[in-house]
């Protein structure tokens, strides 16, 4: 299979999306001649046009939300939302408007609209460009969560992503962008609520997101050579969330560890092991959670990397549950 | 497109005091070294994070703050250094902010895209575009209140103008007649997007080229200016800054200038046509200044270059400053999140 980078599987399940349907457009601040912040957009606009991938003002509530009005009225928009630090802007279309008008209209309109956007700390950009927040939009209902951490999982949500005909938000870790993969040349669909185990073991479990699941692969890789075998799975969307997946896994470990680089309280974390204790799962150790404290990401690299979960954090916290 | 029309300055250099104009050149100049060297040292690897340079556009926070009393307030933006020197910030305690040192104006939390200085009316750089028109609306609110006297002057980008903050923020100061000046710097572009259109790009951020216009959709006083022109900006920063002052009349000042660098440091602008960036090198507003300086008689060949070692001494030790400050202990980053500190859980 061929190798891809996780920004070029973006760009490849866009691109064949949009020649497989006319309806799939492009809508953000530099996706079209600057080819996206991050480079992920490319030459789309080369190749679609400027009408179908359209660089947009910085007027994010607008576009947001007229890609909302857009997709009630059958175009099938995906807009990009340069960093999710950004939302606030665009709060209401989001969450009160896209999310919610379907049910609000008894069913009469649907919103087939992808939210692209970028997460992630790690690049000294400090409070308001590094956060991940994606467990706030998982909160609200009329919202379907996408979070790969692979390149092949990249294409195959986005592709499904595009074709559901409901409001997803697709969170993609900018540090995920250069890693390389592989990744099949045709399109292909990853159903949502469906978790992947990304490594195998008996010992604990480990639930990883977007970068994490890398971070939790290091720390996997070393705890194996002092005996300690790690599972480690990734739920790819947190809305709908694969708690069977889940559950089954910690059954078999009897410990759990949830990894996430979102700020701690009141997110992915607490749900995941509210999931797995609800279900009356035999534990050997109380469950560990490493996250984000309730830290504004700071800017200096001192402060981020003390604040920041990383493999030794993992490490230590997958050790505590073998005590 | 309409096309754009520049309001035309009345005053004359000869009205200005002498120590105001040689003020108004050693601040550009004070950020344009500034900026050179951040330049080196961001392609060195000496400053994290992002970096976006204000060379060029010095004319405008020289201009603007030349206008303002000490105890007014400006808002700046990601590409706020310029801002932040004028407005009379510590030029090494912002180096120390940018390389993320202890020492820093932030204490190393914010970098370059959050340097603020409450003590001097420098209510912060932003890295959310558009922010600052609110926050800067409410700061005039409590002037208005508290019976403060100062007036403050939003600044920010083109880009910043097509923010629904900006025309709520503006209605909102015109009803509630508050002491703001919100100033609109046009450098043509918002990161790769062009305001209007160039050679061989149809793109346009807006529909009209005169944002000065704007005022009329408020019922409020609205110009359009060269923003390369220190005196330009100067003359109608100190009228609207009085209409604010003493009528609470808000304005739109709205100020033609261009980027001569990427949107930010690293970007290689392959959206811009390259005669852009050469076209706007021409307009630099630097030695177009220094040369009405020494062509009107204001001041002469040596006391410009005095201005200019002594500058280059300033940044000289700015770094030095930086460099030998140390990075903040780690345990620093739970501190300052809440006023009524400490917070029992972070
Ligand atoms: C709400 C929001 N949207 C988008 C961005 C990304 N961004 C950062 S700077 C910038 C361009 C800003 O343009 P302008 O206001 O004209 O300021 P300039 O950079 O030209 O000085 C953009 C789009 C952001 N930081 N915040
Ligand atoms: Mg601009």
């Amino acid at each position: 299979m061929p190798k891809k980078t996780f920004s070029y599987a973006i760009y490849e399940a866009l691109k064949q999306e949009m020649v497989r349907d006319p309806t799939v457009i492009i809508m953000g601040e530099d996706v079209g001649r600057f080819g996206g912040c991050f480079g992920v957009t490319r030459d789309l606009w080369k190749i679609f046009g400027e009408e179908r991938v359209r660089d947009t003002p910085i007027s994010e509530s607008a576009f947001i939300g007229g890609g909302a009005g857009a997709a009630a009225s059958g175009l099938r928009p995906v807009v990009e939302l340069m960093f999710v630090d950004f939302f606030g802007v665009a709060m209401d279309q989001i969450y009160n408007q896209a999310a919610k008008l379907r049910y609000m209209s008894g069913g009469q309109c649907k919103f087939p609209m992808v939210l692209r956007t970028t997460i992630g700390g790690g690049f000294r950009a400090a409070a308001q460009h590094s956060q991940v927040l994606y467990a706030l939009f998982a909160h609200v209902p009329g919202i379907k969560v996408v979070v790969p951490s692979t390149p092949y999982d990249a294409k195959g949500l986005l592709i499904t992503a595009i074709r559901d005909d409901d409001f997803v938000m697709y969170f993609e870790h900018k540090k995920l962008y250069p890693i390389e993969g592989e990744v099949p040349d045709e399109p292909y669909t990853i159903p949502f609520g469906v978790a992947d185990v990304k490594r195998e073991g008996d010992d604990v479990t480990v639930v990883a997101m977007a970068y994490m699941v890398h971070e939790a692969m290091k720390a996997a890789d070393e705890l194996a050579k002092e005996g300690i075998s790690v599972e480690i799975v990734d739920p790819r969307t947190l809305a709908p969330l694969d708690t069977d997946t889940i559950v089954k896994s910690v059954e078999k470990t009897g410990r759990l560890v949830v990894v996430d680089e979102d700020y701690i309280y009141f997110g992915a974390t607490g749900e995941i092991i509210t999931r797995v204790v609800e279900r009356g799962v035999a534990l050997k150790a109380p469950p560990k959670r490493v996250a984000t404290p309730r830290v504004p990401i700071p800017f200096s690299p001192t402060l981020e990397d003390e604040i920041l979960p990383n493999k030794d954090k993992i490490k230590k916290a997958i050790k505590e549950t073998m005590k | 497109m309409t096309e754009v029309v520049v309001k035309e300055k009345k005053i004359t250099p000869e009205e200005i005091p002498k120590e105001k104009l040689l003020w108004m050149y050693k601040t550009m100049l004070r950020i344009r070294r500034y900026e050179e060297k951040t330049a080196e040292l961001f392609a060195a690897g000496e400053l994290p994070g992002f970096i976006h340079l204000y060379i060029g556009e010095e004319a405008i926070a020289a201009g603007i703050m030349a206008a303002l009393r000490p105890e007014d307030k400006i808002t700046s933006t990601h590409r706020g250094h310029g801002h932040m020197i004028a407005k009379g910030g510590s030029m090494a305690k912002m180096m120390a902010e940018n390389m993320g040192k202890v020492t820093g104006i932030c204490k190393g939390k914010g970098g370059s895209m959050h340097i603020a200085d409450f003590s001097i009316g420098e209510l912060g750089a932003n890295g959310i575009i558009g922010a600052g028109w609110p926050l800067g609306t409410g700061a005039a609110l409590a002037s208005k209140l508290l019976g403060l006297g100062y007036v403050v002057v939003c600044i920010a980008g083109d880009g910043a103008a097509e923010q629904g903050t900006f025309h709520e923020a503006v209605n909102l100061a015109s009803i509630w007649k508050l002491p703001v000046v919100y100033f609109i710097e046009d450098n043509e572009y918002g990161m790769g997007m062009p305001s209007w259109p160039k050679p061989g790009d149809p793109r346009k951020s807006k529909n009209i080229k005169n944002l000065g216009d704007r005022g009329i959709a408020y019922g409020i006083p609205g110009v359009t200016i060269d923003g390369n022109d220190p005196i330009a900006v100067y003359e109608a920063v100190k009228a609207a800054v009085e209409r604010a002052r003493i009528e609470g009349i808000p304005s739109i000042i709205h100020a033609l200038t261009c980027r001569q660098r990427g949107h930010f440091e690293g970007d290689p602008q392959l959206y811009r046509p390259k005669e852009d960036v050469e076209a706007c090198k021409k307009r630099d507003p630097i030695p177009r200044f220094r040369k009405l300086l020494i062509e009107k008689g204001i001041a002469t060949e040596e006391e410009l270059k005095k201005i200019e070692e002594e500058v280059e001494k300033e940044v000289a030790e700015a770094i030095e400053f930086g460099r030998k400050s140390p990075f903040p202990d780690p345990k620093e980053a739970y501190t300052d999140i809440y006023a009524s500190e400490p917070f029992p859980e972070v």
